[in-house]
């Protein structure tokens, strides 16, 4: 990877179509600007030597104790109640009541 | 002894229940005590986004009926407390400081916060935060910066810049806050108040609207480290609602912090000590250690050789998490909707452009750039073993030594405005505060200093896993020494 630009317009463009997010024009351009310094940044990780080095996403294994078993999270498989459909309907943006309404799927 | 922050006279969590159970005090009286600075201050200082004045004054009002039969009075019985807006209280809005979710009422109830609901606290409404809790100057708020009660032309910190504020301006005996990579202490640190970094999985997270699954905290700001202690008893414990919830046992928090901190061994690491420090905040910092030290203490060097990797570690793989969280917030269940858009696809880029700050944009982002095809070895898989090697670092340390000092941040409180320009200039503020969300340790941050005019320096208490009876301990000593 370059150096100087590691992102482009076109990833910035490409990125945010991924997130679902819609950028304005002058949007993209600063964006690209903020991602190329962070990463320029985050491209130290490279002086360590880690190929020896298993990743670490959580922190569980390291708190896992001797009597904790794996298991411990989770439970019975039963149905038990959730959320009051009522509730959880008041704060949807367009519903009939049952249902979350949404504008129709097609391709864009 | 009431705390002496500002010159408000709150009493703390002991004065103010004894008074109540003996009949001195009111819960009643404290929460409007606490309403009244509000009323006076928050239009300048801004730590409060809505507020629960009738059900705040209905259960102090239970409380007090409870106190005049003689009934025994729960753990935090009247205590006015805020809780930060990321976390969901069923009958109070939370944005998380952003626009996406204006309006939203929540169904239900945070764990953390139940336990206090069921401990006699009194909620006194929803606190400003940086939005999503994105952010170290509480300067990202979709609705407004807070301010700094100690000068209001700079930041309280970030992003539970609310939580800190209130504690300070006493518009609140204890608060809630969260932390993801320093949002607790530091602005403890910059409020000149006490807030608390649980260990991982030592607060359940059900309730708190998530932005790093792996790093997220649920944790308390008082003004004493005893308050604080008192409030992580309450909140910590196994939740079944919360799947990364410890089943660890929650020790009395209480029982051995006044045994003073002699005898035990304190590590100093040089890397946290280096360029970029204040000298303020280095001469507060060295003046505590040298007082430890005097007080009986072995103050041990220990090195902590990864630290510089810590920034960029956290910044890819709190993005990355950020990213998947942050992908629910769509238009379609709850939240901002975008009008007029024909296709889904066009509702959800709309409803997220339009209700996502800059800050998040850019972190959602940068999260999914790490996390996409060609780039996810680099970056998330790259900063995955980083982590371990910054946790391991801890883990020797803590072979060493009961618990390692260092300052809660760089600077003390900066001017509102200074580092909006340069998200690599905000980032860096995070730089001793992040290491400990990475290797799922403890911690606090607790007032040890002023800078010549007169902002507040903060000593950060690192410890092991589950080792906070450690952390007040010394905290304890800490805030003795500063008295």
């Amino acid at each position: 990877m370059a150096e100087t630009e590691r992102v482009a317009a076109e990833d910035v463009r490409r990125v945010a179509e991924l997130a679902k997010v819609e950028l304005t024009a002058p949007e993209v351009v600063h964006m690209q600007r903020d991602l190329n310094a962070i990463l320029g940044y985050v491209a130290q990780l490279n002086e360590l030597d880690t190929s020896a080095v298993e990743p670490m996403a959580q922190v569980s294994d390291v708190l896992r104790r001797g009597t904790q078993s794996a298991t411990a999270a989770l439970r019975e498989d039963h149905a038990t109640s959730c959320l009051d459909r009522q509730r959880v309907m008041a704060a949807a943006p367009e519903t009939d009541g049952i249902f979350f309404k949404v504008p129709k799927v097609i391709e864009r | 002894m009431t705390t002496k922050v500002l010159e408000v006279e709150l009493p703390t969590i002991d004065e103010l229940m004894e008074g109540i159970a003996k009949g001195t005090k009111t819960a009643v009286e404290a929460a409007r005590l606490c309403f009244n600075r509000i009323d006076e201050e928050d239009a300048t200082i801004h730590a409060y986004l809505s507020l629960n004045r009738e059900g705040a004054l209905v259960r102090a009002a239970e409380i007090d009926a409870l106190a005049s039969a003689g009934e025994t009075l729960p753990p935090l019985a009247g205590v006015p407390m805020g809780i930060k807006d990321v976390l969901v209280v069923d009958g109070m809005p939370a944005t998380a400081g952003s626009k996406i979710l204006q309006g939203y009422q929540p169904p239900y109830t945070a764990t953390a916060v139940q336990r206090l609901i069921d401990a006699g606290a009194v909620l006194l409404g929803k606190l400003n935060c940086d939005e999503f809790a994105m952010g170290s100057s509480n300067e990202n708020s979709a609705y407004g910066p807070v301010r700094n009660p100690h000068d209001t032309d700079r930041v309280p910190g970030g992003s539970s810049g609310g939580s800190g504020a209130a504690v300070a301006a006493g518009m609140a005996v204890a608060t809630l806050g969260s932390d993801t990579g320093g949002s607790i202490r530091q602005p403890a640190s910059f409020c000149g108040v006490v807030g608390v970094l649980p260990t991982y999985g030592r607060v359940s997270r059900y309730g708190l609207i998530a932005f790093a699954s792996s790093l997220d905290r649920v944790g308390p700001f008082a003004a004493t480290v005893c308050d604080a202690a008192k409030v992580l008893g309450v909140i910590a414990g196994h939740d079944p609602m919360d799947a990364t919830s410890s089943m660890e046992p929650v020790p009395n928090y209480l029982a051995d912090i006044d045994k003073g901190v002699a005898g035990m061994r304190l590590g100093v690491p040089p890397e946290y000590f280096g360029e970029g420090l204040d000298p303020e905040v280095r001469a507060a910092v060295e003046a505590t250690i040298a007082q430890l030290k005097e007080a009986g203490t072995e103050i041990v060097p220990v090195s902590l050789p990864h630290t510089r990797y810590a920034v960029p570690t956290y910044y890819v793989i709190a993005t990355a998490e950020a990213s998947a969280n942050l992908a629910r917030f769509d238009g379609v269940r709850y939240g901002y909707r975008a009008p007029n858009t024909p296709t889904l696809a066009g509702m959800y880029h709309c409803s997220r452009e339009g209700g996502f700050g800059a800050e998040v944009k850019r972190r959602i982002l940068l999260g999914t750039y790490v996390l996409s095809a060609g780039y996810y070895d680099a970056y998330y898989k790259k900063a995955q073993q980083v982590r371990r090697l910054l946790t391991e670092d801890f883990l020797k340390a803590f072979d060493e030594v009961d618990a390692i000092l260092t300052p809660t941040a760089p600077t003390p409180a900066f001017r509102l405005g200074e580092k909006t320009d340069d998200p690599m200039a905000m980032y860096l503020a995070d730089i001793y505060t992040v290491t400990a969300n990475l290797a799922g340790i403890c911690g606090a941050s607790v007032p040890c200093g002023e800078s010549k005019s007169g902002l507040p320096i903060g000593i950060q208490i690192l410890g092991r896993h589950f080792g906070e009876s450690t952390v007040f301990r010394v905290g304890q000593a800490v805030e003795e020494l500063s008295a």
